[in-house]
């Protein structure tokens, strides 16, 4: 059975197209057959994110359009096997995403034997974001510990609960996934940032994971690889922990607790 | 934190003041999301119709849409003028 899992936020800049390389290479990683699929028809950068913008020669409306055929233009990922990455057309009009033609995409990804699906949401709440979710199993909403963020991640789970096919058909609710990005512990801490349980507590979904505040993140878009692969950072492991408790594994959170420097530290410097 | 603050008691961490100012917002916004747009036009409607036959004031006529359960009721409060003798 092919799970399709929509990323997204309703708010732009706060971590879907890196959450979506990184959750779908850590599926990969983890041995699952999983497709990446940029939804951002006009603002393509999952495959700059993906490092495989060079390979671009078909795109999801060429495939919608019956121009290509999916083996043609699904381009399969540098550090997986089992990885395959769907870009967004750079040149088309959004409303080239119809329904029909999504799902009838979807469908044929289903029968090649996927696992998963990873939806990579454009920003907003307007046509590409909402065909993004239309046929989501579960939901992973990225927001910073911002109050804009947070807002705009209740509104675009209000429109996941009432536009999604599963909604609309009366099925099981789409399952939601909070992911918490650029979090500053120390910041936290010091009651300067709404925390990860307050963020919890106001969208009222279970997290999924919390990725610190790192400079590893624009270190991996400047070279084209996905954060996970960053290996030994704390972005690293805290997305493999994503993936793992993703796929029902109990991991507890890491990363989040900020200690006080001692005097030993403070005196002596070091991380 | 300066000494003055310690001894004069801390001031609101930022943190708090957003998730305050976000639950209100939140709360809110869930509850109107699910009226639909119509009302007001309705409201105004109404108050056109009503106006023909009766004098009313604007405010005098009330819309609302509740949820109870699996029903919504639409509800539509008129208050009339003490009629004159």
């Amino acid at each position: 059975m092919t799970r399709i899992v929509v990323v997204t936020s309703g708010k732009g800049g706060v971590g879907k197209t890196t959450t979506s390389a990184a959750f779908s290479s850590g599926l990969a990683l983890r041995g699952k057959k999983t497709a990446v699929i940029d939804f951002d028809v006009g603002l393509r950068n999952l495959d700059l994110i993906m490092g495989c913008e060079r390979r671009v020669v078909y795109d999801f409306v060429n495939v919608i359009h019956g121009e290509a055929n999916l083996t043609q233009a699904l381009i399969k990922d540098k550090h997986c096997d089992n990885l395959f990455v769907l870009p967004a057309s750079q040149t088309r009009d959004k409303d080239a995403l119809t329904e029909e033609g999504v799902e009838k995409v979807l469908k044929d990804m289903a029968d090649m034997g996927f696992d998963y699906i990873v939806c990579d949401s454009p920003a907003g709440i307007e046509h590409g974001a909402v065909m993004a979710l239309t046929f989501a199993d579960e939901a992973v909403i990225v927001t910073n510990p911002e109050v804009s963020s947070v807002r705009d991640s209740d509104r675009i789970l209000g429109i996941l609960q009432s536009k999604s096919r599963r909604a609309r058909e009366g099925r099981e609710a789409v399952k939601e996934h909070l992911v918490v990005t650029r979090y500053s512990p120390k910041r936290a801490a010091e009651g300067e940032m709404l925390s990860h349980g307050d963020v919890q507590e106001i969208l009222r979904i279970p997290v999924l994971g919390v990725i610190p505040e790192s400079e590893i993140v624009l270190q991996a878009s400047n070279q084209g690889t996905p954060a996970i692969h960053m290996e030994g950072s704390d972005v690293a492991q805290a997305y493999e922990d994503v993936v793992a408790r993703f796929l029902g594994e109990e991991r507890p959170l890491r990363f989040v607790d900020y200690e006080k420097p001692g005097l030993l530290k403070r005196l002596f410097g070091g991380k | 934190m300066s000494l003055l603050s310690l001894i004069f008691g801390q001031k609101q961490k930022t943190a708090s003041i957003a998730k305050e100012r976000l639950q209100l917002i939140i709360a809110r916004e869930r509850g109107s999301s699910s009226a639909p747009d119509f009302l007001p036009a309705l409201q105004q409607e109404l108050v056109a119709v009503i106006s023909k036959y009766v004098r009313v004031n604007p405010e005098d006529i009330k819309v609302q849409l509740e949820k109870q359960d699996n029903y919504e009721v639409l509800e539509v409060n008129i208050v009339l003028p003490e009629q004159r003798p």
